[in-house]
């Protein structure tokens, strides 16, 4: 689908517009009618702005990387243990973890749609609901893995997730062996959204300041 | 149905193209527009699964001419024409022309928090023994229903194995079948199919890819 900056500056920006007085319309309408409260809106983007992210997700990983029972938990039974540290609810309601070894490298897709884990993650990135990631993600991965940056070994294998029902998949990145004995707030740092993805690795120690959360 | 929302496999769409700072949104309008559809999908006039019915039947030019929000976008205004809860002029402008359509709830700022925090879990008491266990071989069936399915079409057809058994679900066929209140659940088993890449796409594959889907039992039919 269209990437969000087209190459044509002043088309774009009247675009913009357009879809901003369309959007203001289809609010005060609504509004109007009384389906929906201007307050709630504010509301529910302020969660997804500010609340909700991948910080969440990053605190999961990096307490199951040093609490080898919250790991098993996590696991065995994902929705509770995630629960347990207070995320849950749309599109995490159900709840898999998959942890890469040095064996084999998990990826999360959503071929369909743009099914990601909401509590955990936030909201997805434009390109995880992008057609080229949604369409080579299940038939090239490799070549995906490459457009990040993310060489593997060729004999690590590579476990594709395409959600396609209410199920939604925590990619659980490896530690890295340079992060021993880092508190669960600095290893959170190294837990970026992609790792989560599973389109990217955890950031060895050092490098977590130079990337946004 | 089979359309062009079903882009697993498709080739020719470039490169990944992650933004450097990865924002979530690219302008105001996208705000309030994830908002809106939040926001009227818990007026209970219809449900996830229509919702993306409603997504995946634009017309096949405009769905992949349009960024995410804007397809949820249109597909929200269609849902609310559908129902009669705003016609193409009010759309247009913005002013109310005909009156309110009583709605099954409002969702008001106080009720936020909450509504997120409990979600809409699908899993329902199971009606029936589950048919498939883990490890057992599965083909997803060639089928190519007109309506809303869940079973991408690259993996109609092969044989896989059961790696997962997740409990009975709201079957996604079925609650989109339904335009109204009250919504057909048919809660059906759910499980995690894996193929590998070279039955999926043929033995020039990558030998060490695998690719699951989430897979209703009747998708499915026993192999072997």
């Amino acid at each position: 689908m269209q990437q969000p900056h087209g190459h044509d500056h002043d088309h774009a920006h009247s675009h913009l517009d357009e879809m901003d007085l369309r959007v203001r319309a289809l609010e005060t309408l609504l509004t109007r009618k009384g389906y929906v409260d201007p307050a709630a809106l504010d509301r529910i983007v302020e969660t997804y702005e500010n609340r909700v992210g991948p910080h969440n997700g990053a605190a999961v990983v990096a307490r199951s990387w040093v609490d080898a029972d919250f790991r098993q938990w996590l696991m065995r039974d994902a929705t509770a243990a995630i629960a347990s540290m207070g995320y849950g609810g749309r599109q995490g309601e159900h709840m898999v973890a998959v942890a890469n070894t040095p064996e084999e490298h998990n990826i999360v897709v959503c071929t369909l749609c743009s099914c990601y884990p909401w509590p955990v993650l936030g909201l997805p990135p434009v390109w995880y609901k992008s057609a080229p990631y949604r369409s080579r993600a299940v038939l090239d991965p490799r070549g995906v893995l490459a457009d990040f940056g993310v060489q593997l070994p060729p004999s690590t294998r590579i476990r594709v997730w395409d959600s396609t029902a209410e199920i939604r998949y925590l990619v659980v990145p490896m530690m890295p062996a340079a992060a021993q004995g880092l508190d669960p707030r600095q290893l959170a740092a190294l837990v970026t959204r992609d790792a989560m993805i599973g389109t990217g690795l955890a950031l060895a120690p050092g490098r977590a300041a130079t990337v946004t959360p | 149905m089979n359309g062009v929302h079903d882009m697993g496999g498709l080739q020719g769409f470039g490169p990944v193209v992650p933004e450097p700072d990865q924002p979530l949104f690219h302008a105001a309008w996208e705000k309030r527009a994830l908002a809106l559809t939040l926001a009227m999908g818990a007026t209970g006039q219809w449900n996830i699964d229509l919702s993306r019915s409603a997504r995946e039947s634009l017309p096949p030019a405009v769905y992949l001419s349009s960024s995410y929000y804007a397809i949820w976008l249109r597909a929200l205004e269609r849902l609310m024409r559908e129902r009669g809860l705003a016609d193409a002029d009010e759309l247009q402008d913005g002013h109310m022309r005909s009156a309110a359509r009583p709605v099954a709830r409002v969702l008001r700022a106080q009720d936020v928090d909450a509504s997120l925090a409990r979600g809409t879990p699908t899993e329902r008491p199971a009606q029936a023994p589950a048919r498939y266990a883990v490890g057992m071989k599965v083909r997803a069936r060639n089928m190519h229903p007109p309506g809303h399915t869940r079973l991408p079409r690259y993996a109609r057809g092969h044989i896989g194995t059961i790696v997962l058994v997740h409990g009975a679900h709201v079957f996604a066929d079925a609650h989109a079948s339904s335009p109204l209140p009250p919504f057909q659940e048919q809660p059906q088993w759910l499980y995690t199919v894996v193929f590998a890449a070279q039955e999926l796409w043929g033995p020039q594959a990558d030998a060490t890819v695998q690719v699951s889907v989430d897979a209703w039992e009747s998708y499915l039919e026993p192999a072997g």
